[in-house]
């Protein structure tokens, strides 16, 4: 479904940040900033990246990592002003636009295969 | 209670101060022309009444053509009453009212025609848990309502009892919506949170003071 004109006009005051584009599959290290009081830090949150969802200012992606012996999952919104950088660790070969058959598989078989790329991509 | 009438545009999402990501409701609110003043000598109560959105004079009957040309204003499509308007924002027969009326970070309420559903069942309609679990002889009865009342006391169904039906459709109010932000140019009023009805529908805005 498109958005309204006037929607995109409200969208556009927030601003749409730059990132290196990655797809379901990759692994990406996602650098965001957390308040603690009046302290500002950075943490940063690695795994798989499932899926992208929606399109311009509510754009998000879905990243899912074990921790421990458990999946956890975090979804990112792209104009976020907490994002303070993302590199892309590995680049996956998947077939699949959303990955959420990982969810299932656990060791071995969640392994995705990496994908040879150029240095300039 | 000051307030304006307008129309539901669509959902998107914003960043606050904090950088929390909040969902909002775009409503464009007025401008509403006044086309009628209720005072206390003539009609018993004070309240004023606003127009929102052109209409063709085609569409519009005799009668009201004559109600809005005596306003010194184009027909419009939607008529509400604001009873005790606030007298700061407050404006005389035939002028108009626009957004200038909110300020960014109050509370406000927005009051609307929900979007129907149809005839549905107690599970949707009345939040019934319905039967717990398929087995035990529940081939069909998943989603029953279950006993109406007791038996030969009272030997009838009380009144108001919750049963299937239409549902949806109904005037809904949004209670202490924030206003997250106005865009004055284009009259758009940006409230967190959803808000009742379809997407083009019209809703009315109140601020109570």
């Amino acid at each position: 479904m498109n958005k309204p004109e006037l929607v995109k006009l409200v969208e556009s005051k927030t601003a749409l940040k730059e990132f290196p584009k990655f797809k379901a599959g990759d692994t990406v290290t996602v650098n965001y900033t957390i308040k603690e009081g009046n302290k500002e830090r950075i943490q940063s949150f690695q795994g798989v990246v499932l899926q992208l969802r929606g399109a311009g200012t509510t754009k998000t992606f879905t990243i899912r990592k074990i921790s421990g012996n458990i999946g956890v999952e975090r979804i990112f919104p792209f104009c976020s002003p907490n994002i303070d950088s993302i590199e892309i660790n590995k680049r996956g070969v998947v077939r699949r636009a959303r990955i959420f058959y990982l969810r299932k598989l656990r060791g071995k078989k969640a392994r995705i295969k990496e994908r040879r790329y150029k240095a300039a991509n | 209670m000051s307030g304006l009438i307008g129309k539901k545009i669509g959902m998107t999402s914003v960043y606050d101060a904090d950088g929390r990501n909040v969902p909002c409701t775009v409503i464009q609110a007025g401008p509403c022309v006044v086309t009628q003043v209720r005072t206390l000598e003539k009609d018993g109560y004070e309240s004023i009444q606003l127009a929102f959105d052109d209409i063709s004079e085609k569409k519009t009957t005799k009668a009201l053509q004559g109600h809005f040309a005596k306003a010194g204003t184009t027909p419009k499509r939607i008529l509400a009453e604001f009873s005790r308007f606030e007298a700061e924002h407050r404006k005389d027969f035939g002028e108009s009212i626009s957004t200038d009326i909110f300020i960014i970070g109050e509370f406000i309420d927005v009051s609307g025609t929900s979007k129907g559903k149809g005839f549905q069942g107690v599970v949707k309609r009345h939040g019934f848990s319905g039967v717990g679990g398929a087995t035990h002889g529940q081939h069909n009865r998943l989603r029953a309502p279950g006993s109406l009342g007791a038996s030969s006391w009272p030997s009838r169904v009380f009144k108001g009892m919750r049963m299937a039906g239409r549902m949806g459709g109904d005037k809904v109010k949004a209670i202490n919506l924030k206003i997250m932000d106005i865009i004055p140019e284009q009259n758009l009023v940006v409230v967190k949170g959803s808000v009742p009805g379809a997407n083009g529908s019209y809703v009315k805005i109140e601020r109570w003071s």
